[in-house]
């Protein structure tokens, strides 16, 4: 019988179809990259639809003449299984390499090739179509210290060395100190790291001087911000995870009732009321810093979200577990702590990812009140009279600097979820 | 005769609107081994749940070792570390290796010093022969070594009372025997023991007395001998006639 579609392939004849298939497709690569690249088109006497599409048309068919559910090559059969399976995946294949490829120029051309980085006014931009960066280097030190005073920038820098410092200090505990590891974590680190931010970055004694939160912002902002939210949303959400199970209920239903409220309202009246509403309510000559009721209000706010990602990991528990503990004669707390927590808290790594990255992404909403981190200084800058028009530039700028943060706390957590991996 | 260290008197129990338990009396005394079996959903594992209290009974009377079990929490945890459990699927704590198994509720619970946790742990596991297995995670193990572990932890809190909770139902065939073999070493070293099982060969070796449960209710319980040569009750016979 004879094969009608001669566009399909059999095992017989596959080698003379494999050669003219990928010729078809790297030919129609190719010319995307011409013109892409060089501007060249050898297809420009065809009708104007035809030239567009001549590519994605040469390159589908290149691909339809390849395609056999077993060839016995190695690599065509590993581009048949996963990019080339049927028609419309074959074109969204075709699809993505060639918006890369046209892609790739222009943006290029506009972040480096044609990019400024030289002089530190905005003239010496004029010259060049590219990206500005000489915008981003003149205000580095404001989109990373805010407003904070210039001779002083050394105040943050030892106090986030020292932060990391201490952080690593887990590390080292060993033999018996290793038992007071939770505890150096949960309740001493803390206090050392506000004491460390509240002598250094803010001052006002030992001979410092004082800078008011107001001044704070850019990225070392962001970081205090996001470092309080999570140390202290994390220890609150696993309490009321665990009273939103308790079998008490009063504590249930406070845990409940707290779980809703906070998770019913958007995060930007939250701190629009902490900044604004809650000084009302407190007596005239008591005075909280904004910044902490800002953290505060963000604690709050995040940790409805961990108890209920928490809740989700102690949920997912079989019952005999807490069985096996009960018989064992452990009381609640005991029970908690060494078999339940562990392995939920294990369980919910990713979602708990999910939630801390949240938290540090919506730090930029601390503007409504005026404190002004990284994305604040942003805002500010690109509204400079002198520095007009690198809006793009500063928003470029912006994601990279959180991307790398997220990405390296998504890596982090990624890290720890192989790390606690326990076979069941 | 000894004193009676369990004591059930007219207990009933609902899940809901379903009696699962109905006017159940037992008493078992010291170094009795009691096999209790009967067709599933006859109440036998709730039974012996209610003894350490993981089931709360709603009616009548339940004195284990001179306390009764109400609804103060302390007297339970006391009670619950002097009977110890041993459950269909293990519940083996997968975060902990073997030996932390053992130890964590004798070093949190009991109070007793890691060291010589360690030491009665480890003697333990020799006992039920996985010694050598002791720094592994309960998902490197077979059910039956994982079993004889979970029995090894019970042990750790040096039980007057073993529960077991049809120990060997999730078990390949071949692993049953090496845990009955456990359990036997132990019954012959003078355990108080109630066993929820289905191995009728078991039953003829160790135990003392056999209670038959059907339907919430105790319908039969005897001595061993006797219960196996002639039944008194049809329903146990018919029973018997299908397992056997």
């Amino acid at each position: 019988m004879i094969n009608i579609n001669i566009l399909k392939p059999t095992s017989a004849n596959f080698q003379n179809y494999l050669y003219i298939g990928s010729g078809l497709i790297l030919i129609s690569i190719f010319d995307v990259f011409l013109r892409s690249f060089f501007n060249i088109n050898f297809s420009n006497s065809l009708p104007g639809i035809l030239n567009f599409f001549l590519p994605l048309i040469i390159g589908l068919v290149g691909l339809q003449m390849i395609r056999l559910e077993y060839s016995g090559n190695r690599i065509v059969d590993k581009i048949n299984q996963s990019v080339n399976n049927n028609i419309f995946n074959a074109g969204l294949t075709l699809l993505i390499i060639f918006l890369t490829l046209l892609i790739i120029p222009p943006a290029s051309n506009w972040m480096i090739f044609e990019a400024t980085i030289s002089g530190d006014t905005k003239e010496a931009c004029a010259v060049t179509e590219g990206a500005c960066w000489t915008y981003i280097k003149v205000w580095f030190r404001r989109f990373m210290y805010g407003m904070y005073p210039n001779d002083f920038h050394w105040r943050i820098n030892t106090a986030f060395i020292a932060l990391i410092g201490f952080a690593f200090v887990g590390y080292f505990m060993r033999g018996k100190l290793k038992n007071y590891i939770t505890f150096y974590y949960a309740i001493f680190y803390p206090i050392i790291a506000f004491i460390i931010i509240n002598f250094l970055i803010s001052g006002g004694s030992f001979g410092l001087e004082w800078v008011e939160t107001n001044a704070w912002g850019g990225l070392s902002l962001t970081f205090i911000v996001s470092f309080f939210g999570l140390i202290f949303c994390f220890p609150l959400g696993m309490i009321l995870a665990l009273g939103r199970r308790s079998e008490l209920p009063i504590i249930k239903y406070i845990s409940i009732g707290y779980i809703e409220f906070w998770r019913g309202v958007p995060l930007i009246t939250v701190l629009f009321m902490s900044s604004v509403m809650f000084p009302m309510f407190l007596p005239s000559d008591a005075f909280v810093d904004k910044l902490i009721r800002v953290i505060a209000a963000i604690i709050l706010f995040e940790a409805a979200y961990v108890a209920e990602v928490i809740r989700g990991g102690l949920q997912a528990l079989p019952r005999g577990q807490y069985d096996a503990a009960k018989s064992l004669g452990m009381g609640y707390w005991r029970m908690q702590i060494f078999v339940i927590l562990p392995q939920a808290l294990k369980l919910v790594i990713p979602g708990i990812a999910n939630t801390f990255l949240a938290l540090v992404k919506d730090t930029p909403l601390i503007f409504v009140v005026g404190l002004s981190e990284v994305v604040g200084m942003l805002q500010m800058a690109k509204t400079n009279p002198k520095w007009l028009g690198f809006a793009m530039e500063g928003y470029i700028f912006a994601s990279i600097l959180f991307w790398a943060i997220c990405y390296a706390m998504s890596k982090y957590s990624q890290y720890l979820e192989l790390k606690y991996k326990t076979e069941r | 005769m000894s004193e009676s260290i369990i004591q059930m008197k007219d207990v009933n129990k609902w899940f809901g609107d379903f009696q699962v338990l109905k006017d159940i009396n037992l008493e078992v005394k010291e170094k009795q081994k009691i096999v209790v079996c009967g067709p599933s959903g006859s109440g036998k594992s709730t039974l012996i749940r209610c003894i350490n209290r993981l089931e709360e009974h709603q009616k009548g009377q339940i004195i284990v070792d001179g306390n009764e079990l109400s609804e103060k929490t302390k007297e339970i945890e006391k009670i619950r570390a002097e009977v110890g459990m041993v459950f269909q699927q293990f519940n083996l704590f997968p975060h902990l290796s073997i030996l932390d198994n053992c130890t964590l509720a004798p070093i949190w619970v009991k109070k007793t010093p890691k060291k010589k946790a360690e030491e009665f742990a480890m003697k333990q596991l020799e006992q039920v022969q996985i010694a050598d297995q002791a720094s592994k995670f309960p998902g490197q193990l077979s059910g039956g070594q994982q079993q004889r572990a979970a029995l090894a932890r019970a042990l750790c809190m040096e039980p007057k009372i073993m529960l077991f909770d049809e120990p060997t139902s999730a078990l390949d065939p071949e692993m049953i025997k090496e845990v009955l073999d456990a359990m036997v070493n132990l019954a012959k070293a003078g355990m108080t023991m109630i066993v929820v099982t289905h191995e009728m060969g078991f039953a003829k070796e160790v135990a003392d007395e056999v209670v038959f449960m059907d339907e919430g209710m105790i319908v039969e319980r005897a001595k061993t001998n006797d219960f196996f040569a002639n039944p008194k009750n049809e329903r146990t016979k018919l029973f018997l006639s299908q397992i056997l």
